[in-house]
């Protein structure tokens, strides 16, 4: 098996504060990981590492390698390149105050699409690879808020995806949806795995059992375990894992 | 003890309300008795000919060249510096850049006229050539004295803009520049054109810095170079000896530019009611 | 400038070049204000001669004393008419009124055209009506009143502010205290305020010191010290005429150090006093 990301002995600081300890991680080409655990663990420290957005975090300090494809990415990668490849869904949607064309386009634009008829095209297989290219085909130049939460999220994973990247990584995408905008984000992510390596951090623990092929639990800033998910959830060999999902605390 | 409160609330309507009444009592049918057309689109301004004619057109003229031009000067120094002070100022600079905005506004406009007047005139004169009082040393003037009121309320528009709009920009690969540019920028839009009203409204209205620094020559301008008078120059000039239909002509114009600052009240009014909804 | 920096910068020459500009600009500000503050530092420092501050000005000696005495006269006055109105309006707004209704709308409107007026209007206005309708001529107290119309809005609004960041337990203790809402204002409310308040007069004093095309035709250019009813020059005005003379630009400088060391330094204060606000409402 191939590996997209590979984590060695990572340790995070934000000042004074240590939030991950010794994290030794490799992430699987074209899969879903999930991370789990109860909040503040680090789960999400360690998923915006992953694409450099920790860089903002005044005081944030990290040691250790993060290799994507075998290239150190707080060394040898240029951190816009890094994020080209390396997408994020957050936890809220944050499309910009303007058309949804405008949303989806201002990526390729970035990176350097000026064509009219280019960009036209990213932006239909997008929204259809999205699965909302029916529901906004008719208002592309509205505004993108006016759009339900739902929709809006599934826009956000459209405008990750217009930049085509490599991995896709998701900061609780569903934590704010309804159960029905939920699923579709769920079998959105099913169907993106097939091109995609994407990293999700959910606190919803059935949602990881639905649509995650390897699953890590965090506590306290450190992997407990980490597995495929169905033998975490049916067979965790470690006592926290196990008592976490059996839900005694978190 | 309420209702002296709000007596004293009611000053401020009584006060916009006699004003209004006043300047348009008094300033109406000063304009009416010189007629409208002639008044607003006369080119000659000669008020103590023995045959005197009463034509502001040169002045409207004036005031919207050295307003132009301020514009031009303040508003894209003012923005950046705005977005210099909202997203690239290290905190320890902020502590020296903010304070000298804030002098900035509180310099009274006679010291930036007298700063225009030893400094600025001088410079134009050698550069352009002309006299030095001219519609450049104007507008340069004017550019500065913008300065404090484009950036402070951009800045805090930009402020206002919340995070995650900046940090979804980052995560598509976007730089630092690019997505507060490209997008906290455009996000801000009402709040930078509201200051960009307000800062119509002071160059327009702006007097003591401009009658010192323009020339105030009553005549249409055909180059930068040359001198111009303003509305507000024209009444500050005049007024203290103008008698009958001459004071009447000066009232005028200052409905003139009251009409003008009113409208962009209104316009301001309807910018910030916008981006509150 | 990291490495990492400048590969990105190297990937990016556009964004490069906008920083500079940014840079570029934000430098532009401050140099143009230290240039400002510098010439005229040191156009006008060598003329502050003694002679400047004699106490009889006279066409010779051009002394700025008594423009300065009639400038403090102005404050005086302008803001003992608007500060009470100012700050009584505030209170209004923030403790009596119901908040969104129509006259509060009104009142919002007003006070913002009040602050959108450029002085020059409020000079016509001034001389229209305190000078010529109510027979005041030109004198300090016509310029006091069209001072005080135009300061007002500065006062209410920071009054306003101040008063809407006292926390609302306060006003609840004191009510609980079975203290009336006057009480309450007054003891409880205005005492946490007032340094918010101060910085908003003291902004008023700075306008009011810097003003002179709303004095030049209510409260005339005479050059000397001026009773509440007769014509007097502030520093400013002062300054405008001997500059616009041209005989005595460097008194001119000298007056235009002075009024400028003063401003500062009121802009200073109000800046502190704003502090002040912000660190005890941080405390509570």
């Amino acid at each position: 098996m191939s590996y997209k990301f590979e984590i060695k002995d990572a340790n995070l600081h934000y000042g004074s504060f240590q939030a991950l300890y010794d994290i030794n991680l490799d992430v699987p080409q074209k899969q879903v990981m999930a991370f789990i655990g109860p909040s503040g663990c680090g789960k999400s420290t360690l998923l915006k590492c992953l694409n450099r957005m920790n860089d903002l975090v005044e005081g944030c300090n990290v040691e250790g390698d993060f290799l994507l494809d075998g290239e150190d990415i707080y060394r040898d990668i240029e951190v816009t390149s890094l994020r080209k490849r390396v997408g994020m869904v957050f936890q809220k949607s944050n499309l910009f105050p303007m058309s949804i064309y405008d949303n989806i386009a201002f990526g390729p634009r970035t990176h350097g699409i000026k064509k009219k008829a280019e960009l036209d095209e990213i932006v239909e297989t997008c929204l259809k690879q999205a699965a909302i290219w029916d529901e906004c085909k008719d208002r592309l130049k509205k505004s993108a808020l006016g759009m339900s939460g739902g929709q809006q999220q599934r826009l956000c994973i459209a405008r990750a995806l217009a930049v085509k990247p490599e991995v896709i990584l998701m900061d609780e995408p569903t934590s704010a949806l309804d159960p029905i905008s939920t699923l579709k984000v769920e079998e959105l992510c099913t169907e993106l795995k097939r091109k995609y390596t994407i990293v999700i951090v959910t606190h919803n623990m059935q949602q990881a059992m639905r649509i995650a092929d390897r699953t890590a639990f965090f506590l306290h800033g450190r992997i407990e375990e980490e597995g495929p998910t169905e033998r975490i959830f049916n067979n965790p060999h470690n006592e926290k894992t196990r008592e976490y999902i059996g839900g005694q605390f978190g | 003890m309420q209702a002296v409160f709000l007596v004293c609330a009611c000053i401020s309507i009584l006060c916009v309300a006699v004003i209004c009444i006043y300047m348009f009592a008094k300033g109406c049918p000063a304009i009416a008795k010189i007629g409208v057309a002639e008044f607003l689109g006369g080119k000659d301004w000669f008020p103590t000919n023995s045959q005197p004619s009463f034509g502001i057109f040169p002045m409207i003229v004036g005031s919207m060249y050295v307003t132009a031009g301020a514009i031009m000067i303040g508003v894209p120094v003012g923005l950046l510096t705005a977005v210099f002070l909202a997203k690239f100022c290290p905190k320890r600079l902020y502590k020296f850049v903010l304070p000298a905005v804030n002098l900035l506004a509180g310099i009274p406009s006679i010291v930036y006229g007298f700063f225009g007047m030893i400094v600025v005139v001088p410079f134009v004169r050698s550069v352009f050539g002309g006299t030095g009082n001219s519609i450049i040393t104007a507008s340069f003037i004017l550019g500065i004295m913008i300065l404090p009121t484009v950036i402070g309320m951009s800045e805090s528009a930009l402020n206002a803009v919340p995070s995650q709009y900046y940090e979804g920009a980052l995560a598509l690969g976007a730089t630092h520049e690019r997505s507060v540019m490209r997008v906290v920028l455009p996000a801000a839009k009402s709040g930078v054109c509201a200051a960009i009203v307000l800062a119509i409204g002071r160059a327009v209205g702006e007097t003591m810095a401009v009658v010192m620094i323009a020339g105030n020559q009553a005549r249409l301008p055909h180059q930068l170079t040359q001198g111009v008078r303003t509305l507000t120059a024209n009444i500050i000039m005049e007024m203290g000896y103008a008698t009958g239909l001459h004071y009447d002509a000066l009232l005028g114009t200052g409905v003139v530019l009251f009409v003008f600052i009113l409208m962009l009240n209104l316009l301001l009014s309807a910018v910030t009611s916008k981006k509150e909804r | 400038m990291n490495e990492q920096m400048k590969m990105t910068y190297k990937a990016h020459p556009l964004s490069f070049v906008m920083k500079l500009l940014v840079w570029i600009c934000a430098a532009a500000t401050v140099g143009v204000f230290l240039m400002l503050v510098g010439y005229v530092l040191v156009r006008g420092v060598p003329y502050l001669s003694t002679s400047l501050f004699s106490l009889h000005g006279t066409t010779d000696n051009v002394s700025i004393l008594p423009s300065i005495i009639n400038t403090l006269k102005m404050v005086g006055i302008a803001l003992l008419i608007a500060a009470p109105l100012g700050i009584c309006c505030a209170i209004y707004l923030v403790e009596y009124a119901k908040k969104g209704s129509k006259f509060v709308k009104a009142i919002r409107l007003t006070t913002q055209t009040l602050s959108g007026i450029p002085s020059i209007i409020y000079g016509i206005f001034g001389s229209m009506f305190f000078v010529t309708a109510l027979k005041w001529r030109l004198s300090l107290l016509s310029g006091a009143c069209t001072l005080a119309i135009m300061v007002l809005p500065v006062i209410i609004t920071s009054a306003e502010e101040a008063l809407k960041s006292v926390d609302d337990s306060y006003r609840e203790g004191s009510f609980g205290l079975g203290a009336g809402k006057l009480r309450t204002v007054f003891r409880v409310v205005l005492p946490s305020a007032v340094s918010g308040i101060l910085s908003g007069v003291i902004l008023a004093i700075g306008r009011i010191v810097g003003e002179t095309a709303a004095l030049v035709f209510t409260a005339g250019a005479l050059t000397k010290i001026a009773g509440l009813k007769d014509s007097g020059a502030t520093l400013a005005v002062h300054m405008y005429n001997l500059s616009n003379e041209g005989l005595h630009m460097n008194e001119a400088a000298a007056a235009a150090v002075v009024l400028l060391i003063t401003v500062m330094l009121l802009n200073a204060f109000a800046s502190f006093a704003a502090k002040r606000i912000k660190k005890t409402s941080g405390e509570i």
